[in-house]
């Protein structure tokens, strides 16, 4: 099994890019998280059946390839028949005997499985064709849905490792850090320092261990790039360790891995043990005299080991407090030693970039913002999903095209990006190009790509409240400034969402904002307060409306806000009044039922039932 | 597994730990493995973690309360997670975390006194495409609905 030298890999990669071409069709399930949860496996054990005993020229059981997450998982089950791309979505294992003896013997059409355009509502018989897909660019995803993630064999079919090897053979570790420098790399975890030159300075500090660290903590809640790149092509994460370990001369690289990501943990794994079962990780790779090994690590559940020295600290099995930075851990890192570290989308883009080269990967993007981003594109928006766009793509693209506009055809009202240390920005920003500086000049961040749209329907200090609790819990505790500003910043949220707020507490929250910033020792607390500025900043007015007027203008905040029925709306179906648990309902059937304030809990649980959307919430 | 805390057989315990090279940098890792097995952190499976990683049990105990993935009591049979990440949270996780606490009397953090179901929040499973989303032990329901979150207990 072992590839003895770099001319082998070359033909292996024949033999497999062969070997991948030998049906003339192929069925691609995907087999992500999302479309899991949804029935995928149901769906490769029907084939599985079905094809069992059927003779189909050309077609066989191994022609059906179970892939990483396409991004759409809001319309999982997904099915792609290749080479033609025809895109099924919501498939069902019933539906796996038509695909085979309709579409693939007969290639006819199934229309009920199409995608159907939320925006024209036609139906779109090419993945291709589809908005969501079409004004994407995707390449740190540029095998997920493409190859089966946990097959060694299709990532080398795909000149998977050529990158790797055309480094180990031609080019110094210098030339290497060049490329990357040239290319304009920056970090895709948040801050966006220029890969290249966090390699060089770890390369010119003198020690005999130097580490490779890829952060796969993925903390920011709402986003789920991280994830799929570990579950749905595990190898470019792997390559791209490895140019980096040669780059800076480390010989030991661990994954860090979010708890809540076990599969990703076997995927990565398996792709570690397939690489040295290989030679092309483990000692001596590819016989070029290069050794390098990978150990993943799990996080345990604490947001704050997102950040570089909280993280060093937890693959060294102690509790992920961060320190002060007055030595920066690439130069002072793991076990004390020099060390790299970067985000997974980060390292998915390096082995890329060295096969296709710096200036092709200039050519992408907007000036010092090279390449693409990868997004989670969730919350109120049609389409939802994970993403790639080039640099500088605005916001309005993003929503409108891709995402298909505002579920319901509601108003938009803000999008955040940046996770918990961002800012929502409002309709106004809409035009706004999608990069790292000028999402930061506008006052949110890049962070690491989760991008959550918002409709009239949300609260934008329930927001804020939203993420300050989230900061406030996952603080570490050991700075004041971060520990109890956040803390107090909280309970003045909650004290307006409750309707008691005043505007002196506005004032209090924008001075206290600034000490946490100042103080905080890491990123954690330094940025916490941001989206409580960007909404007080973009949204005033809502908090104004909760203090002045005790409202809550989106109906969110429940002690501003009544459930009341619209009599003329009202069929009097008795829909609500079963849904009810509190009894707060009455009402005679066909007549207009009434909800009784003084038992309503505000649960929801009539909204959700009622068909004519008989419920104000106010 | 229908017994609470007092009754576990330890005897996998010495191999648990002994499948991790014996340095401090093991600890978290022998620690979950623990969880894994026990759903929750025995004391006496602390000490031994201690004891053959020649570690302080204070910072054996330090390091299981500071992460959340780590429990000092046990857990029920059916771990219900319901995710209040920023997705999740904008399609209303709120409203479906009322439902099911109040479906089964207990709040999140909480395990039914018969140990059948215990209610843990977490910030964001990585599936918020098909939010608001609740994990029933390893099942990912996705798009739950206010009237549909008690459904989900029950096929779990
Ligand atoms: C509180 C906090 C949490 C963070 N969480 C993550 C994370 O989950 N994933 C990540 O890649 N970077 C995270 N970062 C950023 C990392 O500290 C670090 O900058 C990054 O991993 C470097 O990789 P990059 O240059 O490739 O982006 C976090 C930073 C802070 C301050
Ligand atoms: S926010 Fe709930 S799964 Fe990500």
């Amino acid at each position: 099994m072992c590839i003895a030298n770099p001319q082998e890999l070359t033909e292996r990669h024949k033999e497999y890019a062969a070997r991948a071409e030998r049906f003339p069709k192929k069925v691609i399930v995907c087999c992500g998280t999302g479309c899991i949860a949804n029935g995928a496996k149901g769906i490769v054990d029907a084939f599985q059946k079905h094809l069992a005993d059927r003779n189909i020229k050309d077609f066989t059981v191994e022609a059906v390839v179970e892939t990483g997450c396409h991004g759409f998982c809001e319309q999982g089950p997904l099915v792609v028949i290749e080479p033609h791309g025809t895109f099924y979505t919501h498939v069902k294992p019933k539906d796996v005997a038509s695909i085979v003896d309709k579409t693939i013997v007969s290639g006819e059409l199934l229309e009920p499985l199409l995608f159907r355009d939320p925006v024209t509502e036609q139906k779109i018989e090419r993945y291709q064709d589809v908005n969501f897909f079409a004004y994407q660019h995707r390449i740190a995803l540029r095998n997920l849905g493409k190859i089966a993630a946990n097959d060694i064999r299709e990532y080398i079919a795909v000149e998977g490792y050529q990158a790797l090897a055309k480094v180990l053979t031609t080019l110094s570790p210098e030339q290497v850090i060049d490329e990357i420098i040239k290319s304009g790399l920056r970090g895709r975890g948040g801050g966006g320092f220029p890969a290249g030159k966090k390699w060089r300075t770890c390369r010119d500090v003198r020690s005999d261990f130097h580490y490779v660290i890829c952060n796969g903590d993925e903390g920011d809640p709402g986003a789920f790039m991280d994830r799929s790149i570990m579950e749905g092509d595990p190898h470019s994460v792997l390559e791209g360790m490895m140019i980096c370990a040669y780059a800076i001369g480390a010989k030991q690289g661990y994954i860090y891995v979010r708890d809540e990501y076990p599969l990703a943990v076997v995927h990565l794994q398996k792709a570690i043990d397939d690489c040295m079962a290989n030679g092309i990780l483990g000692d001596n790779i590819l016989g070029t005299g290069f050794s390098f090994h990978i150990r993943i690590n799990r996080g345990a559940g604490a947001f704050v080991c997102g950040e570089s020295s909280a993280l060093m600290r937890s693959v060294a099995g102690e509790v992920g407090e961060p320190r002060a930075k007055y030595i920066r851990s690439v130069v002072k890192g793991l076990h004390d030693q020099p060390t790299v570290l970067n985000n997974v989308e980060t390292f998915a883009n390096v082995p890329i970039i060295m096969h296709k080269g710096a200036d092709w990967y200039r050519s992408i993007g907007c000036a010092n913002n090279s390449g693409t981003k990868a997004f989670s594109l969730v919350g109120k928006v049609r389409n939802t999903g994970l993403i790639e766009v080039a640099m500088g793509t605005t916001l309005r693209t993003i929503i409108y095209k891709i995402g298909g506009g505002i579920i319901d055809g509601r108003p938009f009202k803000a999008v955040q990006t940046g996770g918990p240390s961002g800012g929502c920005l409002p309709e106004a920003m809409l035009d706004l190009p999608v990069d790292f500086d000028s999402l930061t000049k506008a006052g949110s961040m890049m962070g690491s790509g989760g991008m959550i749209v918002m409709d009239d329907k949300t609260c934008m200090v329930d927001v804020a409240r939203y993420f300050l609790s989230f900061l406030v819990s996952e603080s570490c505790g050991k700075c004041v400034p971060c520990r109890e500003g956040l803390y107090q910043l909280h309970e003045l949220t909650l004290k307006i969402c409750s309707g008691e707020g005043t505007e002196a507490d506005l004032e209090k929250m924008e001075k206290l904002s600034r000490s946490v910033i100042v103080g905080s020792l890491c990123g954690l607390g330094k940025s916490g307060p941001n989206p409580f500025l960007s909404t007080i900043n973009y949204f005033r007015d809502e908090y104004l409306a909760h203090i002045r007027e005790k409202r809550c203008p989106a109906g969110v905040c429940k002690s501003l806000i009544t459930y009341t029925v619209i009599e003329e709306k009202c069929t009097g179906c008795v829909a609500c009044i079963t849904a009810c648990a509190y009894n707060a309902i009455t009402g005679d059937r066909k007549k207009p039922h009434f909800i009784h304030q003084d038992k309503c809990e505000k649960c929801g649980a009539c909204v959700a039932v009622c068909k004519p959307n008989a419920i104000e919430v106010k | 597994m229908s017994d609470t805390a007092v009754s576990h057989d330890f005897s996998k315990l010495p191999h648990l730990i002994a499948r991790h090279p014996q340095d401090p940098g093991s600890l978290i890792m022998i620690l979950q493995e623990i969880q894994r097995e026990y759903r929750y952190l025995p004391c006496e499976a602390l000490k031994a973690t201690a004891e053959a990683l020649n570690v302080p049990l204070s910072k054996v105990f330090s390091v299981a309360t500071f992460y959340n993935a780590f429990s000092l009591v046990p857990k029920g049979k059916r771990v219900v997670r319901i995710c209040t990440g920023t997705a999740c949270h904008i399609r209303g996780a709120a409203l479906i975390q009322d439902q099911i606490e109040n479906h089964l009397g207990i709040k999140a953090g909480q395990t039914t006194s018969d140990m059948e179901f215990s209610i843990e929040v977490v910030a964001c499973v990585g599936a918020c495409a098909m939010a608001p989303v609740v994990l029933v032990n390893d099942k990912y329901h996705g798009g739950v609905k206010v009237n549909t979150a008690k459904k989900i207990l029950k096929d779990g």
